[in-house]
């Protein structure tokens, strides 16, 4: 089945009349499904209008309510932004993907605490987004470099995801769902969120997941793999090399009080029985190397 | 975003946080001055530089007479203050402040964070006052009490009592307590502030409680709606390099390695770092250039890059996404011709547009070491760095 989406989900753009949201809508509608899957934008300044033969609304209900829409991306800029994240919470839409940088962490932890008895998911904010191989693509990653398959991939970054799913298809392994999760401190779904639901996927069979410097997210996630996870996870952290105090690119990027470092996260992950590699040449490898 | 000590006191107490009494200065003449101003016979002489650790470098003294102030103000401006966090280089002191003598009976710890688990703001309280928290928490972590603060109600009079009560402020002290870390807690909300911490917080002999040092750090992303805050930024206390890079929105590191690394996107980055370290070099730097990077920017960054004397070569790893590959090889080969480049330049493009983008580099006549996956590209680089 894939997780959290596939070519049944009905999709808005928050934010398609800007050149962003624009682009990455066109791109994802000529991706496999695309036609069928982005129905809806939103604007408030521009309902009635259309992208391309894409209706706009001025509220992510009346697009909901018009088109049956239950996911939303979002391009909308950072000032903006977790407002926009509230209005698809609101609209009780089933998966919100939030793509934009730069949002404040203090609109991002009052947008979070609205979200505690919601049953809206939240990927992002700062992410790629989350691709379905063959079948959906909502976000910006590239569609060309996926194909079908059975292996899962999570990870903070793009283009390190895309390094990634690279060395995936070289080895001739096609992906069920490839999930960026974002590089900011507070964010939606975290590392274990999404490695809890490729567990009962039954069309992933192995999942590779990708972290970096920050935090404490995938050493909690390590914990529950350790008891809970039925299928070979694989792991890399990147960041061995970056030195404290200095924030990455990523806000979230950053070792902070001696914590967060990528050798820490390392020791845990292989005291969970989570073989790791310290080398990003061999994500692909190692993953081959479990099924 | 960082700011001095006498900035975050300003800040901190238009929120109700009570500091000493005192004066930012900028010569010895104007630090007697305030120190005379202010009167009193106890002053402490302050270096105001963004990194911690000042005490213990020599960059706070404590002066008797105004004799003192004019010896320590004299002593400590313009010297060189090496601290465990500027690094063996030091930082030059070009701002002093002067503050009240304060009578101490016992000093504790108090500071904000945003915690990513809980998702909120974190208010960590210590009996051990001075010290470095994260001593604290590495040899006594049983001694650091925490609160998470819920964003809608803020800091509660429950909740600021009882963090009172367990660091051991007296009684008396309670009520002044309360109000300062919940106008700490305001300060922190309403300025956007990633980091706040007053260490040591001190209760005074006749027993209030006031706030002896203060360090405040702000949420880049939030800035925008901060100009007051933009204002206080002092661009002495900033790497040239990295001020002149986030002018062209690139995030750029450096780091005491030869290999310099340029690549799109944070996590690769970080990845191409840690490949060459691997392969038994060493970066010279982390470098994003984005996800919408031109040819211009891609110049740029060269130019940053080749500032470093001990660069002997430099390693290009792009994986196009939404970034085109034929756009980085144009903007490589641009910047390669207008700055002369003298180490071996590696390249390793994959992804949108790779084929034209392989080409474009071909047919520049530059060289260029190619190569086909990000293995092979860190031991080019660390091969070719050796030689050069």
């Amino acid at each position: 089945m894939s997780i959290l989406i596939n070519k049944n989900s009905r999709v808005m753009t928050q934010g398609i009349t800007g050149k962003t949201g624009q682009f990455h809508t066109r791109m994802c509608r000529d991706y496999a499904n695309g036609k069928d899957c982005f129905v809806a934008g939103v604007n408030p300044r521009k309902p009635g209008e259309n992208l391309e033969g894409i209706p706009i609304f001025a509220t992510v209900k009346e697009a909901k309510q018009e088109t049956g829409a239950n996911v939303s991306v979002i391009y909308v800029p950072p000032p903006f932004a977790a407002a926009a994240i509230d209005e698809a919470v609101e609209a009780e839409l089933d998966l919100v993907i939030c793509i934009t940088e730069g949002i404040p962490v203090r609109d991002m932890i009052r947008t979070r605490y609205k979200m505690k008895d919601s049953k809206t998911l939240l990927i992002g904010p700062n992410c790629p987004g989350i691709i379905t191989p063959d079948e959906i693509k909502i976000g910006i990653m590239p569609g060309y470099i996926h194909k079908k398959g059975r292996i899962g991939v999570v990870s903070r970054s793009g283009t390190l995801t895309y390094e990634a799913v690279a060395q995936l298809m070289e080895l001739g392994l096609g992906q069920s769902t490839c999930i960026g999760i974002g590089g900011d401190p507070v964010n939606g779904m975290k590392h274990l969120d999404v490695l809890k639901a490729f567990n009962e996927d039954d069309e992933t069979d192995a999942v590779l997941m990708v972290g970096e410097i920050g935090g404490t997210d995938e050493e909690e996630c390590a914990l529950w793999i350790k008891d809970h996870m039925q299928k070979p996870v694989v792991g890399f952290i990147a960041g061995v090399t970056a030195p404290p105090g200095k924030r990455m690119g990523h806000a979230g990027a950053i070792i902070s009080g001696g914590k967060g470092t990528a050798q820490e996260k390392l020791v845990v992950m292989e005291e969970c029985g989570i073989n790791v590699t310290r080398n990003p040449a061999e994500m692909g490898k190692l993953l081959k190397a479990a099924l | 975003m960082k700011i001095h000590e006498y900035q975050a006191k300003d800040i901190l107490r238009q929120y109700g946080v009570v500091t000493p009494f005192g004066t930012a200065c900028f010569s010895v003449d104007d630090a007697i001055k305030a120190a005379q101003e202010m009167g009193g016979n106890v002053w402490v002489v302050k270096a105001q530089i963004y990194a911690g650790g000042r005490g213990k470098g020599g960059g706070v003294k404590v002066a008797k007479s105004l004799n003192e102030v004019r010896q320590f103000a004299g002593e400590i401006l313009n010297m060189k203050l090496v601290t465990h966090q500027t690094g063996p280089e030091g930082q030059i002191v070009r701002r002093l402040f002067i503050e009240q003598g304060v009578s101490i009976a016992k000093e504790y710890y108090v500071g904000m964070v945003v915690d990513r688990s809980s998702q909120r703001v974190c208010l960590m309280a210590s009996s051990e006052g001075g010290m470095e928290i994260e001593q604290v928490a590495t040899d006594t972590p049983e001694k650091i009490h925490k609160v998470f603060i819920d964003p809608v109600s803020g800091l509660t009079d429950q909740q600021a009592t009882k963090v009172a009560t367990k660091i051991g402020i007296p009684e008396q002290g309670h009520n002044e307590a309360r109000v300062l870390l919940q106008g700490l807690y305001q300060a922190f909300d309403q300025t956007d502030a990633s980091l706040a911490e007053i260490n040591p917080l001190a209760l005074t002999t006749d027993n209030h409680v006031i706030a002896l040092d203060a360090k405040m750090n702000f949420d880049d992303n939030a800035l925008f709606r901060h100009p007051e805050i933009v204002a206080l930024r002092d661009l002495d206390e900033e790497d040239p390099i990295e001020i002149e890079a986030s002018e062209h929105d690139l995030s750029y590191i450096p780091l005491d390695g030869n290999i310099g690394c340029l690549v799109n996107g944070a996590g690769l980055a970080m990845a191409t770092m840690d490949i060459i370290k691997l392969y038994g070099g060493n970066p010279a730097n982390f470098l994003d250039v984005g996800g919408g990077a031109t040819a211009e920017k891609v110049t740029e960054a060269f130019k940053l890059m080749l500032r470093n004397p001990s660069l002997q070569a430099i390693l290009v790893n792009i994986f196009g996404g939404i970034m085109k590959c034929d756009v980085i090889a144009e903007g490589v080969v641009m910047a390669a011709r207008e700055v002369q480049l003298t180490v071996p330049l590696i390249v390793r493009l994959e992804g949108t547009n790779v084929k034209l983008g392989k080409q474009i580099l071909a047919e520049s006549g530059l060289t260029i070491i190619s190569a086909d996956n990000m293995a092979d590209a860190a031991q080019k680089a660390v091969t070719a760095a050796a030689r050069s």
